[in-house]
């Protein structure tokens, strides 16, 4: 086998432990989107064109409570806003790659795919470009397939469902899982305690409009403790 | 919640995602952002997410909005164990295996 094929195996074992992740996740999908009343292909276009469980699970909520589409699709892409940020820090490595693959790179984009692929380029940042695009296909081969597959499976499953099991319940118990492995430092955790409070006093507001405020207002917080902890060391 | 308002969101909500993914990747090239702007951004997943979650926890819509002792027992245990233990699936069992243990419990 070639270099770049056995780089790209590499990939596709360092992505495969995701499927623990990915399978529950896209099964809760198909099950909340199918509750709320999404039919089967309503699911499938929403988790194959927009493949953001987080943005997936707050369109489905915000649709439930009958919020304007401007609003739900603005709040889905603030909370995708972090995509940008792996598309910058990816750059350095991918951009030199065909215009094709990097609309396909783009296109599979996920959390876990960054966290993998950036932490291969961080290692071995000599590695050809051949060798980094074919890596980054490793990865996403068993993650992307698996995360239609299985919200396929729950969508199928999903009316099956009774209201005992309280599912209302899931989506902020999965937003609370995906971001509280971030609070790592003082800065982020003081973000996250402004975001919570401003957004609970301006709850009131129409169109979202308090979220929206909590956002900047905590990512304003943090990136200034960053700083502030930056000048004292 | 309308068919039309799915399919707008499903739509829109994919056009702006890929963009997003694609934004730097495709359009900026290897030139580097401004530190500040780069300091904001790290921020952006807590700043938005737990604003976002806040308000669906102390007013859940299952209980009519009213504060529910099981749902914040479930959402303390799934923050302690995604913060503690980095884990987000043993936090999303953790804090759904609460709930059901509470609900059961207080009824």
């Amino acid at each position: 086998m070639s270099i770049t094929g056995k780089t790209y195996w590499r990939g596709f074992r360092d992505g495969a432990p995701f499927i623990l992740v990915i399978a529950p996740f896209g099964l809760l999908f198909g099950v909340v989107a199918t509750e709320a009343g999404f039919n089967l292909l309503e699911t499938m276009s929403m988790t194959v064109l927009v493949i953001a469980g987080a943005a997936q699970f707050a369109a489905v909520q915000m649709l439930v409570d009958n919020a304007p589409v401007v609003v739900i699709v603005l709040t889905g892409l603030a909370i995708n806003l972090r995509m940008a940020m792996y598309s910058a820090s990816l750059t350095p490595h991918l951009g030199k790659a065909p215009l094709w693959q990097r609309a396909l790179i783009a296109y599979t984009l996920v959390d876990q795919a960054y966290g993998v692929s950036i932490a291969k380029y961080e290692a071995e940042p000599d590695m050809p470009l051949p060798r980094k695009i074919a890596y980054y296909f490793g990865v996403i081969t068993p993650i992307v397939p698996l995360w239609y597959g299985s919200t396929m499976l729950g969508a199928l499953a999903g009316s099956a469902i009774p209201d005992e099991y309280a599912l209302d319940f899931a989506i902020p118990i999965t937003f609370l899982a995906l971001v509280a492995p971030a609070l790592r430092s003082l800065p982020h955790v003081a973000a996250a305690v402004v975001s919570v409070l401003v957004a609970l006093l301006l709850n009131g507001l129409p169109y979202n409009l308090g979220l929206l405020v909590a956002a900047v207002l905590a990512m304003m917080t943090g990136a200034k403790l960053e700083k502030w902890q930056g000048e004292r060391t | 919640m309308s068919h039309t308002d799915i399919w707008l969101t499903i739509v829109f909500l994919a056009l702006g995602t890929w963009l997003l993914r694609f934004s730097f990747l495709g359009l900026i090239g290897a030139r580097r952002l401004p530190d500040w702007v780069m300091r904001h951004l790290r921020y952006v997943p807590v700043a938005v997410m737990p604003g976002l979650i806040a308000p669906l926890v102390v007013w859940p819509q299952a209980t009519g909005g009213h504060l529910d002792p099981a749902r914040l027992m479930a959402a303390a245990t799934a923050l302690f164990i995604g913060a503690y233990f980095k884990s987000v699936i043993g936090s999303i069992l953790g804090g759904m295996a609460t709930l059901y243990l509470a609900l059961y419990l207080v009824g």
